[in-house]
């Protein structure tokens, strides 16, 4: 691990105003369960942390509106437990104890779970070409193994996924993220815009701009309809999605009222799948309704060789996700 | 403490390489001299000499290094040791002594619960973590109603919520009837 200063900040612009101060070097920690791993394989080499993990920005509020919002410290553990979240936003509960283990969701931060990296091999192989991890170097993913890599919204620069199952859940949910940013400007930004696809640019990842740190997620009120976060594995607990569901469906006497449907471990971000959801939308709750919304999901998908298999299986998955939404209850 | 807290940006005292901090190890106050990049599980390990927790992976995959911080488990190979001034950090070797068990060690020796022994200390600690989530109705992966407020404590439970520790000798299902008899016990 290379050298680095240290501060703790106790207050959210304190926090912001050291990163910035300290320059192009400075990180935010927090729950350190993926920024510590990556700095002991010198993959992150930050010159000086600033410590936010004691923030007060750890609790769960009501919103007047019927929504919630989730301090950015929370730790996952705390969130997939509140009875608020269990009962109004199921999904982000499942989703949330769906990832990783007891031990690390208790550690991790929800703004740090947004912002983990990706798990590809090829970003942890520093002998690799990696254009996420080093601009430039190429992609040993394209030609390699890549059997757990994007098969949505990928480039030539980059194939890897993001490995969140939270994100899946929250773009499901329309989450919003607060931040706050180096000139202490507070800002929302949806879900849907908050991720970047690679592109060119595989390493930059989010929209956030440097020093502007994740304040909080704000849920608008639960959506109608029955909520399921679904993962498919390689292994029964404690590994990362092959492919990811999550479905928020509203049926009415066998009639899709509303859908919601969002897709991970297929793409560099949470996938909404809009297609899927207007595949749904007044039809019957019926098999072939639920595949052709999964056709119009993987419409535009993409196998690399190793990961071809993960089209088929994003849309068995979607559709028994969405057979199960619409059992009758 | 030389270990800044940026409250007024003006007076931040940065830390540079090395830290004098003061951690809360088993009851006792530890004042130690750290590089900053020392791990939790490094302090308690080469500088405090408690090598009852132990470093499998170093990287949060196998659960050996598991102590409990302000009663939770956490994985000590993937925390700083400077971010945990003022936390109550308890390790096996805080849990019980060769005469006085903790009832959890007593029953991972009652019910054979290991083999070679190395991932063991990770698994009590888990166990015992784990079983506190419980009594607070945590969910998990396999509950199958999270709105459900009770949690029924199956041996699929015990399964997911110990799936942050691996056992090379696969003592699991010992391990399992292990946690199983001191959560029956808790409950009469």
């Amino acid at each position: 691990m290379r050298p680095f200063t240290y501060e703790r900040a106790t207050e959210p612009r304190a926090a912001v105003a050291a990163v910035s101060r300290a320059g192009a070097g400075a990180k935010f920690i927090s729950g350190g369960t993926n920024l510590v791993d990556l700095m002991r394989l010198e993959i992150e080499r930050p010159t000086h942390l600033v410590d936010i993990s004691r923030l007060p920005l750890k609790d769960i509020e009501e919103l007047p509106d019927g929504g919630l919002r989730i301090g950015a410290q929370a730790a996952n553990s705390d969130v997939a437990a509140d009875r608020r979240v269990r009962t109004r936003y199921p999904v982000l509960s499942q989703a949330l104890v769906a990832g990783a283990s007891g031990q690390l969701r208790n550690k991790a931060s929800i703004g740090g779970n947004l912002l983990q990296r990706t798990r590809c091999l090829y970003f942890y192989d520093t002998a690799a070409g990696c254009n996420k991890r080093d601009p430039g170097s190429g992609c040993s993913a394209i030609d390699g193994v890549n059997r757990m890599h994007a098969i949505l919204g990928a480039s030539d620069a980059c194939i890897a996924t993001h490995p969140s199952d939270m994100a899946v859940a929250l773009a499901a949910l329309d989450a919003q993220i607060e931040s706050l940013g180096a000139g202490e400007a507070a800002r929302r930004i949806g879900i849907g815009e908050f991720y970047r696809l690679p592109g060119e640019t595989p390493h930059i990842e989010t929209i956030l701009q440097p020093g502007e740190m994740i304040t909080g997620v704000v849920l608008p009120p639960p959506p109608a309809g029955r909520q399921i976060y679904r993962k498919v594995r390689d292994r029964a607990s404690y590994a990362f999605a092959v492919v990811s569901v999550a479905a928020i469906v509203a049926a009415e006497r066998g009639t899709i009222s509303a859908a919601r449907v969002a897709l991970g471990g297929v793409a560099h971000k949470p996938w909404r799948s809009l297609e899927a959801e207007a595949a749904l939308t007044g039809r019957s709750a019926t098999i072939a309704t639920f595949r052709a919304a999964a056709e119009a999901a993987m419409a535009n998908a993409v196998g690399r060789g190793h990961n071809d298999f993960k089209i088929e299986l994003a849309k068995r998955t979607l559709c028994r996700t969405l057979a199960v939404a619409t059992e009758p209850s | 403490m030389s270990v800044s807290t940026v409250a007024d940006a003006k007076d931040a005292e940065i830390a540079t390489k090395a830290a004098h901090i003061a951690l809360t190890v088993n009851g006792r106050v530890r004042h130690l001299d750290l590089d900053l990049r020392t791990s939790l599980l490094d302090a308690l390990r080469e500088h405090l000499h408690l090598t009852g927790t132990k470093k499998g992976c170093d990287h949060g995959q196998c659960g050996a290094c598991t102590v409990l911080v302000n009663g939770r488990r956490i994985n000590s190979c993937l925390t700083l040791a400077v971010m945990h001034e003022d936390d109550d950090i308890v390790t096996i070797e805080g849990l019980g002594s060769p005469g006085a068990l903790h009832a959890m060690q007593a029953a991972f020796v009652e019910r054979d619960g290991f083999q070679c022994g190395y991932c063991t200390p990770g698994q009590i600690c888990s166990a015992i973590g784990m079983l506190a989530e419980v009594r607070e109705e945590w969910p998990s992966h396999v509950t199958i109603d999270v709105a459900s407020p009770h949690i029924a404590l199956t041996d699929n439970e015990i399964r997911e919520r110990m799936s942050g520790n691996i056992c090379r000798c696969a003592a699991y299902p010992n391990i399992v009837a292990a946690i199983r008899d001191v959560a029956d016990g808790a409950r009469r």
